[in-house]
């Protein structure tokens, strides 16, 4: 393979996946920023025109990545993360506010989001210092640089204030896991988010009721050969006892109402209709209007251009973090069926490809990648259909918005110009 | 295991997805969402009821245009105030009053603010209206009666309710439909069918264009016209002559079963359950218990028909070889039944079939029943043989007719005086049921059903169920329910013989003071006992009035029924009546202005008023000047 054109070592399956999320992406773009006085569909006063244009120009990106010379990413990975950074901290001076959010620099021609940048270079920074032959992952003190990595643009993006981004980069925590780091880490996290929720949902008492009754199932089942650690056991619980109470408090002392609206909402806590009423119409009526748009779809949808809700602007934000509602009406179940089939496929394959790198920078790169896409894919999807929580974050290669699309596309093609290159030596 | 756990976690999350979509998508998805879509409004374009014209194609119900201004307060603007209530010609305050009442009521749905404009006020502010944003003119169309009768026949639209809602999916709340008589059995057909236009909208509920380019709106149909058998003047005028009286009246036309006139006394103008008054005026009628105008006493008022049921019996007599028209019996002034005498009053002698019915001899009709019962081996066999002949007539059931409502009334049966008195020969008897001789006791008809049996009678062996429905837009009805003739199991050559009784009831009889010039009438007197209870007594109120007839005897044009509620005999009240009407309607003019002027102005208020006096009272008073009443004012006037 080795030698071979470039075309011939890509991987093909990736692309194609690539651009049906894109084609698909785009036409229903088109659907939701529809009017009936539109002349041409390429015209570049209308959304859809725009978005179409950055197809091409992510077009171009991706031949320009493809063309660069596979060491170059790792080799100038520390320069991109260092150039990103100063760009998210230059918003607070030239930054642009739009929707309320500080986020853009105004190019002129189009608003640039250095916040998608950053997700590159972060992802490829990581995945430098963590391949670093100096670089040992057990050790705490690399365990936290590692961390601080991750942290920097975060702690960068939030005050923009952006979470739904922020919320990105604490996912790709996922490389420094998947590269040594003990597997406990994962289970407190998921410990701490179960507590969390059954704390909202149950109360304080029902956690710890749980919680023992666990360690009392444990000790019952207790034999000769499996060795139950008690003590580690009990302190677990204790702490997770006392971070449940410190829940209780975060809820209803530090939380603004707003916060407390939104967990009401996903969580269904809300039992009064009169409230739940006014949470619809205010906090939770994106959600309420998407799942409502997404329903009236049933099983076919409507059909293209058709979706009564699309039409009617119901749905705010429909063309961006929202898109996945005009799927859902006009496409019906089984657009948005195929759509997330498309993401759980490409996915796998980037799963697949990452292992299959024999070099560890790619294959961190890889695991970096995976974890932007999936995170965007989760929160996106799992907020318009109205199981997780409503945070601002697009849908990859679907949402509207031209640096978001252009950096999806490099980072994902990075990558693949990472794997085209894992026979070659010495990268 | 690293690898394997993340796939294993993108797998479990796109699972979770699709297992959402799908509760989203199939099993919460309801195919009929069109309606429940914020985004999708359907306007409703009403068609314009149908007319109903009478026979004789005079108007009696159209339509009347009534144009009202409507807001949205949500989108109204600010607007000079002083220059628009002028516009509209309303108080000031009043207008600030009503615009925050419809703001109260819902700021996105249209209320009414200013009700019914005339046409010149419509005209004028027509063109105007455009500059006041939120406000707008609504046409609707309100029921106009060319008539000031016919309400029982006619009924009244009013709003939907929730029963309707959940019976016919057609209706939206706020629509109309019939609620009584031809308006309700006709609905579909007077109502025709709304139109609909789906209309895209925003989450701003502004228009942005039809739905699907209104591939799914439906075009409105019209409601069509339709010609009721109802002749308006005979109806008119038998209201009239109905004033201060309680009872009901129908008549028919033999050849076809076709009912001319419907009335029942007291009634309402149907103009009052019209628009926004309805509903008052209707609890008003409603509650009125004594008069009771929303009871139609010509199709649900269940009495015993008293002596023009002996017309059936006597047919049944020869019909059963029971008598010949010679057969005599001898009336005693009075007839016994088992050592206790009956009275009759024929005046006593002895009594042929046609003398026992122009006198109405009680003792002759018991004597020929008595002589059925001798025809069968049981008395049961009698009597089932009996109530078919009975029911044959159109008696002891519903007719079938296009009446929205009726009466079954009853014909007493073997099962019931089994009943009542035990199974066996030996238990009852015809001596034990002769009051069926002479219609009292368990026999109940109604007046339709009076009038039904007389053009059965006068169509000699045949009647055409009663219908009110002659043509739906200009064309006759073909319902074979309608135009096949239904046979009575008498035949025809008895009927002749029975026929020339009820002429000479006319010409000689109990009716002879009824008599119109040039025209023969067959018909038959009734002075019905009844009673009713006060204080928990069984008392008894003067003897209710009743008339059947047809005309002329040969090819006859007209059967009546004439029921008078405690209007004394037979020829009094009811007879009087009847002979008008068939004047009426034959002649289409009165000559005996002198009989007509004393039904116009005699009521029986004073003798309804008996009962409820709480003193000892009178009944079957010889004299009746003191019904006479002086001709009373406009204002007093009871309708």
């Amino acid at each position: 393979m080795a030698g071979k054109s470039i075309l011939k070592r890509v991987d093909w399956l990736t692309i194609f996946i690539y651009l049906a999320l894109l084609t698909i992406g785009w036409v229903n773009i088109y659907s939701s920023t529809f009017t009936e006085e539109t002349i041409s569909i390429f015209d570049f006063n209308t959304l859809h025109g725009k978005q179409f244009f950055f197809i091409g120009v992510s077009f171009a990106s991706i031949i320009l990545v493809l063309a660069l010379d596979a060491g170059f990413y790792e080799r100038f990975s520390s320069l991109l993360y260092l150039i990103s950074m100063v760009s998210l901290l230059g918003l607070f001076v030239f930054g642009k506010t739009i929707a309320g959010a500080t986020s853009w620099y105004d190019l002129g021609f189009f608003n640039l989001q250095p916040s998608e940048l950053a997700k590159v270079a972060t992802a490829l920074a990581l995945a430098k210092y963590l391949s670093d032959i100096q670089t040992d992952i057990k050790r705490n003190k690399d365990q936290l640089y590692a961390f601080l990595v991750l942290l920097i643009p975060a702690i960068l993006i939030i005050p923009q204030p952006d979470p739904g981004s922020a919320l990105v980069f604490f996912a790709m925590a996922f490389v420094i896991f998947r590269e040594g780091l003990p597997i406990y880490f994962l289970g407190i996290v998921l410990l701490a988010v179960v507590v969390f929720i059954t704390t909202l949902m149950f109360g304080t008492i029902w956690v710890s009721i749980f919680l023992a009754l666990i360690i009392i199932l444990f000790l019952l089942l207790k034999r000769k050969t499996f060795k139950v650690p008690v003590f580690p056991m009990v302190s677990v619980a204790v702490i997770a006892i006392l971070f449940s109470l410190s829940v209780n408090f975060v809820f209803n002392e530090v939380f603004e109402q707003r916060h407390r609206d939104r967990f009401s909402l996903w969580l269904r806590l809300e039992k009064d209709p009169n409230k739940l009423e006014k949470i619809r119409k205010t906090i939770g009526y994106n959600t309420y209007q998407s799942e409502k748009a997404i329903e009236s779809g049933g099983f076919f949808g409507k059909g293209f251009l058709e979706g009564t809700r699309t039409k009617g602007d119901f749905v705010p934000e429909q063309h961006t973090d929202y898109i996945f509602s005009t799927v859902g009406e006009e496409w019906g179940f089984v657009g948005t069926t195929t759509v997330v089939l498309l993401f759980t496929l490409l996915l796998l394959r980037l799963v697949y490809l990452s292992e299959r790198q024999k070099n560890p920078f790619s294959r961190m790169y890889g695991y970096g990648v995976i974890s932007i896409l999936f995170i965007h894919y989760f929160i996106n999807i799992g907020m318009v259909i109205g199981i997780l929580p409503t945070v601002g974050i697009p849908l990859p290669f679907f949402s509207y918005g031209g640096s978001g699309l252009l950096f999806f596309t490099i980072l994902l093609f990075i990558f693949l110009k990472l794997d085209s290159n894992r026979l070659k030596e010495g990268i | 295991m690293k690898k394997f756990l993340l796939s294993s976690i993108i797998i479990i999350i796109g699972l979770t997805f699709i297992g959402r979509l799908s509760y989203l998508q199939i099993f919460s998805f309801s195919p009929d969402q069109v309606m429940e879509d914020p985004a999708i409004k359907a306007i409703y374009d009403y068609p314009e009821r149908g007319y109903i014209y009478d026979r004789n194609n005079k108007l009696l119900v159209g339509n009347d245009p009534a144009y009202d201004v409507m807001v949205i307060p949500r989108e109204v603007r600010a607007l000079d105030t002083l220059e628009f209530c002028g516009l509209l010609d309303v108080d000031k305050e009043k207008f600030i009053k009503q615009l925050k009442r419809a703001r109260i009521y819902s700021p996105r749905l249209p209320s009414v603010l200013v009700p019914q404009l005339s046409k010149q006020d419509y005209a004028r502010l027509q063109e105007k209206m455009r500059r006041y944003p939120g406000f707008y003119i609504q046409k609707r169309s309100l029921r106009y009666y060319d008539t000031n009768s016919a309400a029982n026949v006619l009924g009244y639209i009013s709003e939907v309710n929730e029963r309707d809602l959940a019976k016919n999916p057609y209706y939206v709340q706020g629509e109309l439909t019939g609620r009584t008589g031809v308006e309700k059995v006709y609905e579909d057909t007077l109502r025709g069918s709304k139109g609909v236009q789906y209309i895209q909208k925003d989450r701003f509920n502004r228009d942005i264009g039809k739905y699907k380019d209104g591939a799914l709106d439906v075009v409105p149909e019209q409601g069509k016209e339709i010609t009721i058998t109802i002749d308006k003047e005979l109806q008119e005028y038998g209201e009239l002559l109905m004033n201060g009286k309680h009872g009901g009246i129908v008549a028919i036309e033999p050849s076809s079963g076709e009912i001319l006139a419907m009335i029942s006394g007291p009634t309402y103008e149907p103009s009052l359950l019209v628009g926004r008054k309805r509903s008052k005026n209707y609890t008003k009628l409603y509650n009125d218990s004594i008069s009771n105008p929303t009871f139609d006493r010509s199709i649900s008022f269940e009495k015993s028909p008293g002596s023009p049921f002996k017309a059936i019996n006597a047919l049944i007599a020869l019909q059963e070889g029971a008598i010949t028209p010679s057969t005599t019996f001898t009336c005693r002034n009075g007839f016994y039944i088992e050592r206790s005498k009956k009275g009759c009053h024929c005046g006593g002698g002895t009594r042929n079939l046609n003398n026992g019915i122009y006198k109405s001899c009680n003792a002759y009709f018991v004597g020929a029943y008595k002589k059925i019962f001798e025809q069968f081996p049981s008395n049961s066999e009698a009597m089932d043989a009996w109530e078919k002949h009975v029911k044959s007539f159109g008696m002891g059931n519903y007719l079938g007719s296009d009446l929205h409502t009726g009466r079954p009334g009853t014909v007493p049966n073997t099962k019931l005086y089994n009943k009542w008195y035990g199974i066996g020969d030996k238990r009852w008897s015809a001596t034990t049921t002769y009051s069926n001789a002479i219609g009292q006791g368990e026999v109940n008809v109604t007046p339709i059903q009076l009038a039904n049996m007389t053009a059965a009678i006068a169509n000699r062996g045949h009647y055409f169920t009663p219908h009110i429905l002659k043509k739906v837009e200009g064309k006759d009805i073909k319902n074979p329910d309608f135009t096949e003739a239904k046979y009575t199991t008498i035949d025809k050559k008895h009927f002749e013989s029975v026929v020339q009784g009820m002429a000479d009831v006319y010409k000689k009889g109990t009716a002879s003071g009824v008599q119109i010039p040039d025209i023969e009438i067959a018909g038959k007197t009734g002075t019905v006992e009844n009673y009713t209870v006060i204080d928990s007594v069984r008392t008894q109120l003067t003897d209710n009035s009743v008339f059947v007839a047809f005309a002329p005897v040969d090819n006859p044009k007209i059967a009546i029924a004439v029921y008078i509620q405690n209007g004394y005999y037979g020829g009094r009240y009811a007879g009087h009546i009847a002979s008008l009407l068939i004047e009426k309607y034959l002649k289409r003019e009165i000559t005996r202005k002198d009989l007509e002027k004393r039904m116009l102005e005699r009521t029986l208020e004073a003798e309804y008023a008996k009962p409820y006096s709480g003193q000892p009272f009178k009944i079957n008073e010889r004299d009746w000047s003191k019904h006479t009443i002086k001709p009373k004012t406009e204002e007093t006037q009871s309708r």
